[in-house]
């Protein structure tokens, strides 16, 4: 996960001009954004819908349709937790129960020093090596508390 | 020395980065290959050693394992690799080369029948090549089973400035995972299968709706369509033929309903993804108001073997309707997970008792959730049902994208219930009420039965009633199969909560 950067209007000129000839050019454009910035800043949101030409209500009703964008940027490292069935049936959700409670966060919350936001994903692909999770790109499956704790400590949190 | 790694990342996940830093450690000189995975899990990472052209497995490996399986005196070896029961036992024609070759290499592609297809392709006519996936009798692998031939016949037919072909790979079913699979295991086949369907239908443009979550399938297909577009087999003049095909590959971001084709059509062009009502067909007004074939990635993946074998060769596999190969995903609480290709017709209970060996946590099992989060809870009972698309709806149930999540008798299946209702709240697109508002309404419902009260029952079964009548899409429509199922067929599990609270 990219260290959220302040918003440069420069910089959102030129990822904007290297998505605007694509067909259907707002979801690659919005994920460039928020790999570049770590979320979708508002103050990007005029030069977007001039760029796109699209009205901010559209813009925005885009942004919150997806779980992916952010309006403000995450921790330093995003933990993604799986919480579907696969997962579910060799005890996911009580290791993603016992590290929320543990950590004192609900989904979506961040620790304390910035360094982790733990949040709930829909399958990742790993459900013949359940329950998985992920750490910004990186997959991990067959985890244990411990193997958690583990990558909560490799992340600083 | 050959040593064959996967890069697959359910073999990463297992920890294979170790195992082949230990590799390079203890022989620098060892050329190490990476592949996509076999499908046997459970023996993931599986790292083979060619011993005079043959290859043998050592799994599940670790970097302490590494010194045995460099001198041949590991106890996890596991003899060649082709005569494990797990692979004699499969007819791998859409999966034939994962696990194999190198995922990004043209050359080991094409050593390995790869683009013989798209060749005979481009000698054939545009009806022609329709014709063919006809006789093959495919049906598309995303769910709804509908016949792959007959959809590339209605754009085909259609006239228009652009078509397109657009590849649904954003795969959400919880205990799917052969698409990510073949995308990271053998990406060129699906670029193959796309540039078949454009000379078929007569698009030139195609992209594929990869959902984020896959960050290393993403990172496959997008350096693989570089490669093919570097050696001509994507671009304006496909393998010196004249004709064009080219392709992007689009990332999702995180919505499940996406995965239905309309919503993803709505996303590829930069919109809310919210589902568009039929008519009219993608078919005929699709990406950008064009004609578009929109397919599953196995399906699609699966056009080039027919293409090199014929399309009869494939159609002799299977059952009834239900013509070719399924490929099994087995997942869930189950001793041996992964991914198994066999013809059409193998009972529910020879997969998961057979191949899968029961559960993981070796408690007996108590229900398996076929086709994903909209699938059925089929109970023991049900385990002669064979895997078909006819016989599966026989029996109440589905095979979607076949997924199967194994169970143990510790499930409460009431939970289970509930979580269908609240996946479908949280993932509601928001366009029809009973979807929208009657799913919030569910997980209401689920949650007054397990504080013990008879009446809500009833209610429940209105409530999916309306789900199943009133909804637009499968979302809301089919998420009363895994409600009602466990209802059906697990009574006690929703009863036992009303006598404890009485
Ligand atoms: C809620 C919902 C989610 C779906 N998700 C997927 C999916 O992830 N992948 C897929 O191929 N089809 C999915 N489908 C089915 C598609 O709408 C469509 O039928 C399919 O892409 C057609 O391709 P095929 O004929 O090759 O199966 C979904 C349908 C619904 C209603
Ligand atoms: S059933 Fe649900 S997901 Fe499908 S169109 Fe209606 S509101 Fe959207
Ligand atoms: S259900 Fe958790 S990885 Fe698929």
């Amino acid at each position: 996960m990219p260290a959220s950067a302040d918003y440069d209007a420069a910089e959102l000129k030129l990822i904007i001009a290297a998505h605007q000839s694509l067909e259907g050019p707002l979801l690659p454009l919005l994920h460039a954004i928020q790999d570049s910035f770590g979320h979708i800043p508002a103050k990007a949101h005029a030069q977007i819908c001039d760029a796109l030409n699209i009205t901010r209500a559209e813009l925005h009703g885009v942004i919150s349709f997806y779980h992916d964008f952010r309006e403000a940027p995450a921790g330093r490292h995003v933990l993604k937790i799986c919480r579907a069935e696969a997962c579910q049936s060799v005890g996911g959700n009580e290791l993603a129960e016992g590290l929320l409670s543990k950590l004192g966060l609900d989904w979506h919350g961040t620790t304390p020093n910035g360094a982790v936001t733990i949040e709930p994903v829909y399958c990742l692909g790993l459900c013949a090596c359940a329950p998985a999770a992920m750490v910004d790109d990186r997959v991990v499956g067959r985890i244990d508390a411990d193997r958690l704790d583990r990558l909560l400590a490799e992340a600083g949190a | 020395m050959k040593i064959y790694v996967p890069m697959d990342s359910a073999a990463k996940a297992l920890g294979a980065e170790d195992v082949v830093a230990a590799l390079r450690a203890a022989d620098p000189k060892a050329e190490i290959i990476r592949t996509g995975t076999r499908g046997m899990i459970w023996l993931e990472p599986l790292v083979e050693v060619e011993i005079d052209g043959v290859r043998h497995g050592f799994g599940p490996a670790e970097p302490g394992d590494v010194a045995g399986i460099l001198d041949g005196t590991s106890a996890k070896a596991l003899g060649p690799v082709e005569e494990l029961d797990w692979m004699k036992r499969q007819t791998r024609l859409t999966f034939a080369r994962v696990g194999v070759i190198d995922p990004l290499s043209l050359d080991d592609y094409q050593a390995h029948g790869g683009l013989k297809g798209l060749r005979i392709a481009l000698d054939l006519s545009a009806q022609q090549v329709v014709d063919e996936v006809k006789t093959s009798g495919l049906r598309g692998r995303g769910g709804a089973g509908f016949p792959t031939g007959i959809k590339w016949q209605t754009v085909h037919d259609a006239e228009a400035p652009q078509k397109y072909i657009v590849c649904n790979a954003d795969e959400g079913d919880s205990g799917t995972f052969a698409d990510r699979m073949i995308m990271e295991g053998d990406p060129f086949t699906l670029i193959e299968g796309m540039a078949i369907a454009g000379l078929g239908v007569g698009a030139t443009k195609g992209y594929v709706y990869l959902r984020s979550e896959y960050p290393d399938a993403i990172a496959v297909m997008t350096r693989a369509v570089e490669l093919a577009r570097a050696a001509g087999v994507l671009g304006h003049d496909i393998l010196g033929s004249g004709r064009a095909f080219d392709m992007e590959i689009r990332k999702g971001a995180g919505a499940y309903v996406c995965g239905e084709e309309t919503s993803l059509l709505n996303s590829l062009e930069g919109k809310r993804g919210v589902v568009r009502a039929k008519p009219p067909l993608p078919a005929l007004e699709g990406f950008l108001g064009r004609p578009t074939v929109v397919n599953n990635v196995i399906s699609l993946a699966t056009v080039p073997v027919i293409f090199e074998k014929g399309a009869q060769h494939y159609a002799d596999f299977g059952l009834g309707r239900s013509r070719g190969t399924v490929t099994l995903q087995i997942a869930g609480n189950v001793a041996r997970g992964g991914l198994f290709e066999t013809a059409f017709g193998i009972s529910l209970g020879e997969v998961v008792n057979d191949l899968g060996g029961g559960t993981a946590s070796g408690r007996p099992v108590k229900a398996v959730q076929v086709g994903g989060p909209l699938g059925a809870y089929m109970p023991v009972s049900k385990f002669d049902t064979p895997l078909g698309y006819e016989e599966f709806d026989q029996a109440g149930g589905l095979i979607g994208h076949a997924g199967l999540t194994v169970f143990d008798d510790g499930t409460d299946m009431l939970g289970m219930a509930r979580f269908a209702m609240e996946f479908c709240a949280v993932e509601s697109c928001g366009k029809c009420t009973p979807c929208r508002i009657g799913a919030v309404r569910g997980v209401e419902t689920l949650d007054r039965i397990a504080e013990g009260d008879a009446a809500a029952l009833p209610l429940l079964t209105d409530l999916c009633e309306t789900m199943t009548d009133g909804s637009l899409c499968a979302l809301g429509g089919f998420t009363p199969f895994p409600v009602m199922s466990a209802v059906t067929h697990f009574p006690d599990d929703f009863a036992r909560q009303k006598e404890a609270a009485e």
